[in-house]
């Protein structure tokens, strides 16, 4: 895929090294050109790219607050109708400004099909408060808010479905990525931008400081959540599901589990749940 | 000039018709509701080319409001009471981003108990989010302010947005002659939006809504409190345009036979209607009472009050809205601000009647004053 | 200081601020091993490898997510 060599978030922003957000946006932005306007909630990506006087953007952006990215998104697309104005009109959000806070502004951006591209940038957890736990953290994960104990093993609950709760939307674009598959991921972000109306991407995240792992490895841990399949690559286009990526073996999930610190508490008993959890998620969605 | 018969409610959908608004952003709450459906016709209708938004709450219209006044749109919306309560952490961020919004609240009590009727307490409770506030006498005024706050909030030396308040049902479900004007001659008025600060344009990307450290945040928000100072200044002269274009003109207070008043009431809102009815009777039995009513509640207009009100031996301060242990709002700004003699009167809370008697009362309570806040209007049996 | 609605009007200025400090270790590339495959250039958070792979030192914060993911070790972590 062609992309352009033109970067649209500058370096110097304050993302802790390895950072898997600006990968996400800097890719993103490849393929959207210039010709944008991007949307954030507050979360991470915000306070890293934003430090007044500064700022990491070369595209117009703007923040509001953390719940109402979506209504935003739809402010800024309804002005642009209005104006006879045309410009991809993109959010980054945190899982956090997305399943939780933000859900009610997603759902009715998403309802009424403002044509716009929400990216949720998931990094399983509120990584800007210093890693409290979120619709979006996995089963067994310990956090801040659901630390592992005597009496608990982390995260009692699986991940909320978010892509598919924006299927039953009848959002006509939906797809899940990762970072560590750029060509996946731009390919959907192109074909979101094609898409008249609401498109979402739910782009799986790495986050060293949250999850706890090399900051080297940031790509390696996206790869492996897609390769034991605890992270699945498909989109839905106008309803048609097709999964993208086929890992060609399923790796265990422990090779993903073992590599971070915050499912080291696991014991074995659990880890063989979570795996049984991970299996009858990937039948069900033919991986 | 048409006159037409109209509600409050009626008379600002109409003023947003007439004042090339791009965006509408509205969410249905009583007694606000006529207005997001007189404009959703209006849309529907061809009659507005405007882009109407169903959003799912008014925390959404307000940040929808934000997203497309950004943008270079300009925008109108209206809420009421709990509606605005939701929208408070966004206020706050319209007014510090310096968005031009205009938004009429209808003024309604907040919960709890639920009630639908009418108070102030709902817009008094934002009296520090950074919005200007105007406050309706009347449905003429309802519509010549939504028309004079585009002037307002757009002028690079205030960018704040405003906030037009009606009484709840008083004025938003009361029908009353209403001079609408015509398009061309508002549309002039008013011309088109260019923003003066910010917009998210790709061809001069700006940052906007950024994180600010302590070495900035100060700044930021002494800006916006010289922009409402400012706003002083432009409200007067955009009311004297006003005034020579369309015939009516608006101080930011009103006197109402107070110059050689002994007694003056402050008041906002519809309620000055029966205290100046009240004023006309006590003064045929010779008693030396007037009213200052005040449209602009922010900015405060300190010397404006103070020059009506220097003369008089006391002041009785009308409120529809309570602080707790402490009073109204506008009796404790007016004892903060001004070397008079004030008595506080909290009054009509959740739409209970304010009748002529009860002006009387707090005159003749006024007269020899037993306590700085009373509470006027209470039943007197057990409930 | 008049800072309205803290509006930043320089796309790009987070540049002002050299990220280099913050690093421990540098990535250097030897350019006779590398196949031109891109993913150091693609996977860099700062953007500040370009498409010669010339990395700029002056925000590279030395994560090592390109020596991670250079799949014929070209990009060597050095010590500062
Ligand atoms: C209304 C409100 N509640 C709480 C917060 C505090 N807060 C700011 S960012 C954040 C978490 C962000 O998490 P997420 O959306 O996942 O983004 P991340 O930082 O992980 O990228 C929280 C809880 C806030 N700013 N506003
Ligand atoms: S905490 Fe995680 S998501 Fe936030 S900047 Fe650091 S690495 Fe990135
Ligand atoms: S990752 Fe390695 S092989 Fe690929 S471009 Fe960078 S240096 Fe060359
Ligand atoms: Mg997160």
């Amino acid at each position: 895929m062609k992309i352009t060599e033109k970067e649209f978030l500058a370096p110097g922003h304050r993302a802790c090294a390895g950072c898997g957000e600006p990968i996400g946006v800097r890719l993103a932005l490849k393929v959207l050109g210039e010709n944008t306007i991007a949307v954030s909630p507050t979360g991470c990506l915000e306070v890293i790219t934003s430090p007044y006087p500064e700022t990491a953007w070369e595209i117009p952006w703007i923040h509001v607050a953390f719940e109402n990215a979506g209504a935003v998104a739809s402010g800024v697309e309804a002005a642009l109708k209005s104006l006879g104005r045309k410009s991809n009109v993109v959010v980054f959000a945190g899982d956090g400004g997305t399943a939780d806070i933000g859900f009610q502004s997603l759902s009715g951006a998403m309802e009424r099909n403002h044509d716009i591209i929400y990216i949720c940038i998931d990094n399983e957890a509120y990584m800007n408060t210093g890693v409290q736990r979120s619709g979006a953290t996995p089963y067994g994960a310990s956090t801040m808010t659901s630390p592992a104990g005597k009496k608990s093993f982390g995260e009692d609950k699986p991940k909320k479905n978010l892509p598919m709760i924006m299927v039953a939307h009848n959002v006509p674009y939906v797809a899940t990525a990762s970072i560590s598959y750029p060509e996946d991921f731009m390919k959907k972000v192109k074909k979101a931008s094609e898409t008249e109306g609401s498109s979402y991407i739910h782009l799986h995240q790495p986050c060293t400081t949250g999850w706890g792992f090399d900051p080297s490895k940031t790509i390696e841990l996206g790869r492996l959540a897609v390769e034991t399949g605890a992270w699945i690559l498909y989109e839905v286009e106008n309803g048609d599901f097709k999964v993208t990526y086929r890992p060609a073996q399923r790796k265990p999930l422990i090779e993903y589990l073992k590599a971070q610190k915050r499912f080291k508490h696991l014991k074995e008993a659990e880890v063989a749940m979570l795996q049984d959890y991970v299996d009858r998620t990937c039948s069900e969605y033919g991986v | 000039m048409v006159l037409k018969i109209a509600t409050a409610n009626r008379a600002v959908a109409e003023a947003a018709k007439l004042s090339n608004v791009n965006v509408i952003p509205v969410y249905p709450i009583t007694p606000a509701t006529s207005i997001a459906e007189y404009l959703a016709k209006f849309v529907a209708d061809g009659e507005m080319d405007a882009e109407y938004v169903r959003v799912e709450s008014e925390h959404s219209a307000m940040s929808v409001a934000i997203g497309a006044s950004s943008t270079g749109a300009r925008v109108f919306t209206a809420t009421s009471s709990q509606g605005l309560a939701l929208m408070h952490e966004v206020l706050f961020i319209a007014a510090g981003m310096r968005a031009p919004i205009v938004m009429a609240n209808a003024n309604r009590a907040l919960s709890a108990p639920l009630s639908i009727w009418n108070d102030q307490q709902d817009s008094i409770s934002e009296r520090d989010s950074g919005w200007i506030q105007i406050y309706a006498e009347n449905a003429q005024e309802a519509l010549d302010f939504v028309i004079q706050s585009y002037r307002i909030t757009e002028h690079p030396e205030v960018l704040l947005p405003a906030m037009v308040c009606l009484d709840g049902f008083i004025l938003t479900h009361t029908v009353e002659p209403v001079d609408v004007p015509e398009k061309e001659v508002v549309s002039d008025f008013v011309s088109t939006y260019k923003p003066a600060n910010a917009i998210l344009d790709p061809e001069n990307p700006m940052s906007i809504g950024t994180f600010t450290d302590p070495n900035y945040y100060m700044e930021a928000r002494h800006d916006m409190y010289n922009a409402m100072i400012n706003s002083k200044n432009i409200i007067r002269n955009v009311n004297k345009e006003f005034g020579e274009i369309f015939g009516r003109e608006y101080d930011f207070v009103e006197n109402y036979r107070c110059d050689d008043a002994e007694i003056i009431i402050v008041a906002m809102g519809s309620v000055c209607g029966t205290v100046k009815d009240v004023i006309d009777e006590i003064r045929r039995e010779g008693e030396k009472v007037g009213l200052l009513k005040l449209r602009v509640f922010r900015p405060f207009p300190t010397d404006e009050i103070n020059a009506v009100v220097k003369n008089a031996d006391k002041i009785a301060v009308l409120d529809k809205n309570v602080s707790f242990d402490i009073g109204g709002a506008l009796y404790n700004e007016i004892k903060a601000k001004l070397d008079v003699d004030a008595y506080g009167f909290i009054i009509g809370l959740g739409g209970r009647d304010v009748t002529p008697e009860h002006i009387r009362k707090i005159v003749k309570e006024t007269k020899k004053p037993e306590k700085d806040v009373q509470w006027i209007g209470l039943r007197e049996e057990e409930i | 200081m008049t800072s309205t609605g803290a509006v930043v009007k320089k796309p790009g200025s987070t540049r002002n601020t050299k990220t280099g400090s913050w690093r421990t270790f540098k990535p250097i590339i030897d350019m006779d091993k590398c196949i031109d495959c891109e993913n150091c250039y693609l996977f860099c958070p700062e953007g500040c490898i370009n498409k010669e792979y010339e990395i700029d030192y002056d925000y590279c914060k030395g994560c090592g997510i390109c020596a991670t993911e250079c799949p014929v070790k070209a990009v060597k972590m050095e010590r500062e």
